[in-house]
């Protein structure tokens, strides 16, 4: 058995999401290091001829496409039976998920199933030994799993030496999608489901199913202004949104601001929001918990505006403005709106 | 009908208020350091408990938690708000548990309380954050599950209605009892202590709480017995201690690292028109805004 690694592909409809295709192309760069196959899984209803090609120009060497009735929307039973039934089968070594709401409610059934360990929304993933100074047992390739822990003030290493799969899961927008140049086999198979999954699993019923498309593009926006707990006031946010606007960028913010109800929730920035690659990082207010910057460290340009000239993401700053955000934020559009044309 | 509600409930450190000596040399979380607190989203799960209690006449709610003596703390905030009673797991050997191992103690707990309808807790605890515990816990027992949920909407014919959050939308599922259910913390607060309840409960401890030399209520906790709580070890739950704690946990701690960001050349500017207008004209001029 060649202990492949698997990544978990989840769809809205027929349409394979992003953070997927980012897992898949971390998960070549694993597999390669490892020596290894790619394979992926994918489960939906109606989904044959539609998904296929979202997902194996990421590198797949053999895709399992699972296809029937009820296996969209997405319920807890009938996946964890495909993929615990599947890995009793392909004995994988590494399985990556989306740190989703899907992978989340996933990942620990699949990983309990299977007495195997999980590590929730890592932040990298590498390969490497560990020596296990107890036993005095040194593994040589594990998964390292790398994740700020504690409210991001440490980062943690974790491993998992003795049980297998590997189990990771990473939120949207960590890893960077890239379709993969080298060879791969890209062989596609159609399981008969009903060998893995058993009637009674499809007991939970989904009444109502209503997503909508995202009301903005932070994770793709070439600049972010994003406020922390320094500004205050959810009035202070208005401020920002016409900075945002006058630089064609987004809006985002800290946990801590997200706490306090200024910004809605998905415009939270950090391991536990969306992780941005911004050219220009505007931080206003923003003191810089590791929780925050893991989210937006790969930022090109970081300015820092912050009435406080120690606080911690000025360490990482290229610009650090030392003033409140109500000075500082009206001149920058003035200032911009002068000089622009 | 009448429901047996589980609570998974919670005690965490404050991770909003962390200082140096907050890890211990072996990675694991040096607890005794950190103010505790009662995990806000088990807050969330706790009042939908509460709600269900009312709807549902005859249920009752207990809280369950997992953690040192001083853990039976979250059973009291708990019996402050509503909760009829509780159970903690305190034991060495519960200790050092990643999830999976956690969830093991739990599931054993929530199969010696019997017949429970619904176990309900928050998403995920803002010390780990990794909202694993609920679905494995469901696993374990092998009871459906409804993560992200907002509400329960309603419990009847032996079926759970609920409205849950999922990316970019929502959902609303229909679950057969039993099932385990993880709440978010968008979902309804959770009601203030009760001073009666207070009053009631403000001397309720587990028997592990309490000095050994006896305490000036000893004779209190002789006439009402709801004032000792349940405490439960490995044994009392007929637990396999090869599952429990550190031994049952698959995931191990390689490093632990205080993250040091490489420092950059940064330029530091004022408030002043002048630095502001120069940054801006460099942006622009570096193309690096457009």
């Amino acid at each position: 058995m060649a202990n492949n690694v698997f990544v978990y592909c989840e769809i809205e409809g027929t349409q394979v999401q992003e953070v997927s295709q980012e897992l898949l192309t971390k998960g070549r760069k694993l597999a390669n290091e490892l020596k290894v196959e790619l394979h992926a899984v994918v489960a939906g209803t109606g989904i044959k001829g539609k998904v296929e090609d979202q997902i194996l120009p990421y590198g797949v060497d053999k895709l399992f496409v699972f296809d029937a009735k009820d296996l969209f929307p997405y319920t807890s039973a009938p996946h964890t039976d495909i993929l615990v039934n599947l890995f009793k089968e392909e004995q994988p070594q590494i399985c990556l998920m989306g740190a989703t709401v899907i992978g989340r409610d996933l990942g620990p059934r699949v990983s309990s199933s299977l007495t195997s360990g999980l590590t929730a929304d890592c932040t990298e993933l590498e390969i490497g030994p560990y020596e296990d100074k107890k036993n005095e047992k040194v593994y040589e390739n594990l998964l390292y799993q790398i994740r700020p822990a504690f409210g991001g003030n440490i980062v943690a290493t974790i491993v998992n030496p003795d049980h297998r799969p590997q189990m990771a899961t990473v939120r949207s927008g960590v890893m960077q999608k890239a379709i993969y140049e080298g060879e791969c086999k890209k062989e596609v198979v159609y399981p008969e489901v009903s060998k893995y999954v058993s009637p009674e699993a499809f007991v939970v019923k989904v009444l109502d199913h209503h997503v909508e498309a995202a009301k903005h593009n932070l994770k793709g926006a070439p600049i972010v202004v994003a406020g922390g707990y320094g500004m205050g006031s959810k009035e202070n946010f208005d401020m920002l949104f016409q900075l945002a606007k006058v630089l064609h960028g987004e809006v985002g913010g800290s946990r801590a601001a997200v706490d306090a109800g200024w910004l809605d929730h998905d415009r939270q920035i950090g391991q536990t929001g969306v992780t941005v690659h911004p050219k220009v990082y505007i931080a206003c207010g923003i003191s810089g918990q590791i929780q925050h910057i893991a989210g937006m460290q790969d930022s090109g340009i970081i300015i820092s505006i912050n009435s406080d000239p120690d606080a911690p993401i000025n360490r990482i700053a290229d610009y650090v403005i030392t003033g409140t955000v109500e000075e500082v934020v009206p001149k920058l559009i003035k200032y911009y709106k002068q000089n622009s044309k | 009908m009448a429901l047996k509600i589980v609570v998974l409930a919670k005690q965490v450190p404050d991770t909003r208020n962390v200082g140096k000596d907050a890890m211990t040399a072996e990675g694991t979380v040096n607890r005794a350091a950190l103010p505790a607190i009662f995990n806000p989203e088990d807050l969330n799960a706790l009042e939908q408990a509460l709600r269900l209690k009312e709807q549902n006449p005859g249920s009752t709610v207990g809280i369950l938690t997992m953690g040192p003596p001083r853990a039976g703390e979250i059973i009291r905030q708990g019996l402050y708000r509503g909760a009829d009673t509780g159970w903690l797991l305190t034991d060495r050997l519960f200790a050092g548990a990643d999830t999976l191992a956690t969830s093991y103690a739990l599931a054993t707990a929530i199969k010696k309380i019997g017949d429970v309808d619904i176990v309900i807790g928050g998403r995920q605890a803002i010390d780990g954050d990794t909202a694993q515990v609920g679905p494995q816990v469901a696993q374990k027992l092998g009871l459906n599950q409804v993560t992200y949920a907002e509400e329960v909407l309603s419990v009847k014919d032996g079926k759970a209605t609920i409205k849950r959050v999922i990316d970019g939308g929502v959902e609303t599922v229909e679950a057969p009892l039993p099932v385990v259910i993880t709440v978010n913390g968008s979902a309804a607060p959770c009601r203030p202590q009760n001073a009666k309840l207070v009053m009631k409960y403000k001397r309720a401890t587990c028997p592990m709480e309490r000095p050994a030399e006896g305490t000036a209520y000893d004779n209190l906790y002789e006439e009402r017995p709801y004032l000792t709580l349940n405490q439960w070890s490995v044994a009392d739950v007929d637990g396999d201690v090869n599952q429990c704690g550190l031994s049952g946990s698959p995931t191990k701690v390689k490093a632990i690292k205080n993250i040091v960001f490489q420092a950059k050349e940064s330029k530091t500017l004022t408030a002043s028109d002048a630095d502001i207008e120069g940054m801006i004209k460099e942006l622009l001029e570096e193309k690096i805004i457009g």
